[in-house]
């Protein structure tokens, strides 16, 4: 029942991902942080089978952490989003899969651009200028076709994003009612309210 | 639903005059929930081989970085580019390596081989997700939508098109073949190889 979005705009990703963590259907925690900050300008969104989700998340923050420490500088979002789809792709012919979508988001500090890869447990990897996954994004998606501006400041992308958040908690049978929004632009990941 | 239909996409190739062209659509969806209106599913082998791989979208992946990888071995090797004929064996045996667990995609080769006399002939292969090769002297195709492919290249495709005319057959040949299926279409990219250039267009398609 997991429910994530991220939208880019003028050199800044936005990701949110809502705070709930459930047991069947029984709600055990309110304010769940389900973005993970892998590196000074790289955010991972995740959700999928309890469990696997942290699981995973640690062991890609773990990697991507060690990199930057054997080579002094972390790796871009493009090559980021390149190994994390090859240890999900290997993981799918193994025999336990981890069950993991994410959305990655990043702001490449050498070309100075904002960038966001849609990621599904098989391991398929997209570059798309805005993402949902859960079934938010069956109402995320249609909205953020009619309201997306990739040149659009950071005000107007987290009113957008607002928009998507509303209709969710509107129309769907199972919404979840706290998101948590970070941004991630040329200063850095952090967190805001909307 | 088979896990060949589970992203969606279709790639054609087509023999002209001293040419070949290699189109596919641009979509890539979860069923029928699409994700993206710009998903690249053919890739510059040298310069002047094109692979085509549709199916699933995470074997695309997978299968370009295998492509990439031994293509360079080759290279490295053998001090000399490969030839489209020898590529489409190495997507053959690529692909049987996998016969009891394949990769799930039915790639399609286009490219300029070049002769003993130094001159180029068109070449197209495509083969199965097993890796059986099919030569074909006119079209290949392959994805999702490759029963409409079939029929509607069957009816447009002649022999020894140039370049220009060899462009609007496939470009007409696809748009209207993936306007009839669901899980392709969402505007296309087209590549016209001859033997000293390639030229890449970018077509718009229906939306919905």
């Amino acid at each position: 029942m997991d429910v994530s979005f991220a939208i880019t705009g003028k050199g800044y990703v936005i990701l949110a991902a809502d705070t709930t963590a459930a047991h069947s259907i029984i709600k055990v925690k309110l304010d769940e942080d389900k973005i993970k900050e892998l590196s000074p300008h790289l955010l991972m969104a995740y959700s999928g089978e309890p469990g696997d989700t942290v699981q995973f998340a640690e062991y890609v923050e773990r990697n991507i952490r060690l990199y930057q420490i054997r080579n002094l500088y972390p790796l871009r979002p493009s090559s980021a989003a390149s190994w994390i789809r090859r240890s999900l792709a290997d993981s799918l012919r193994s025999r336990k899969p981890y069950s993991v979508n994410l959305l990655l988001g990043g702001y490449d500090t050498t070309t100075h651009t904002p960038h966001l890869y849609w990621m599904d447990y098989l391991g398929t990897l997209v570059d798309v200028p805005f993402a949902a996954h859960g079934y938010g994004s069956y109402f995320a998606l249609s909205l953020l076709d009619r309201y997306h501006d990739p040149e659009a400041p950071l005000e107007e992308g987290l009113a957008v994003l607002k928009r998507c958040i509303d209709e969710v908690t509107k129309r769907l049978v199972v919404a979840q009612p706290k998101y948590k929004v970070k941004v991630v632009d040329k200063d850095g990941v952090r967190e805001v309210e909307l | 639903m088979s896990i060949m239909q589970y992203n969606g996409g279709s790639v054609i190739a087509m023999v002209g005059k001293d040419c070949v062209a290699i189109a596919s659509d641009l979509r890539l969806g979860v069923q029928s929930l699409s994700i993206s209106a710009n998903y690249q599913k053919i890739f510059p082998i040298t310069d002047r081989i094109y692979v085509g791989l549709p199916g699933l979208g995470t074997d695309v992946t997978t299968l370009h970085e295998q492509f990439r990888y031994r293509v360079n071995m080759y290279t490295i090797k053998e001090e000399r580019e490969i030839e489209p004929q020898t590529f489409a064996q190495l997507v053959s045996s690529t692909l049987y390596e996998r016969r009891f667990g394949p990769y799930f995609i039915e790639p399609v080769v286009a490219g300029m081989q070049k002769l003993p006399t130094g001159g180029f002939a068109p070449f197209i292969a495509a083969t199965d997700l097993i890796g059986c090769l099919n030569f074909a002297k006119d079209f290949v195709v392959a994805g999702t939508a490759s029963e409409k492919l079939f029929g509607v290249a069957e009816g447009l495709w002649e022999p020894d098109l140039e370049a220009e005319d060899l462009f609007e057959t496939i470009s007409q040949t696809l748009l209207n073949a993936v306007d009839r299926d669901a899980f392709s279409g969402w505007g296309a990219v087209v590549h016209v190889i001859t033997k000293d250039k390639v030229v890449t267009r970018t077509l718009k398609g229906r939306m919905d």
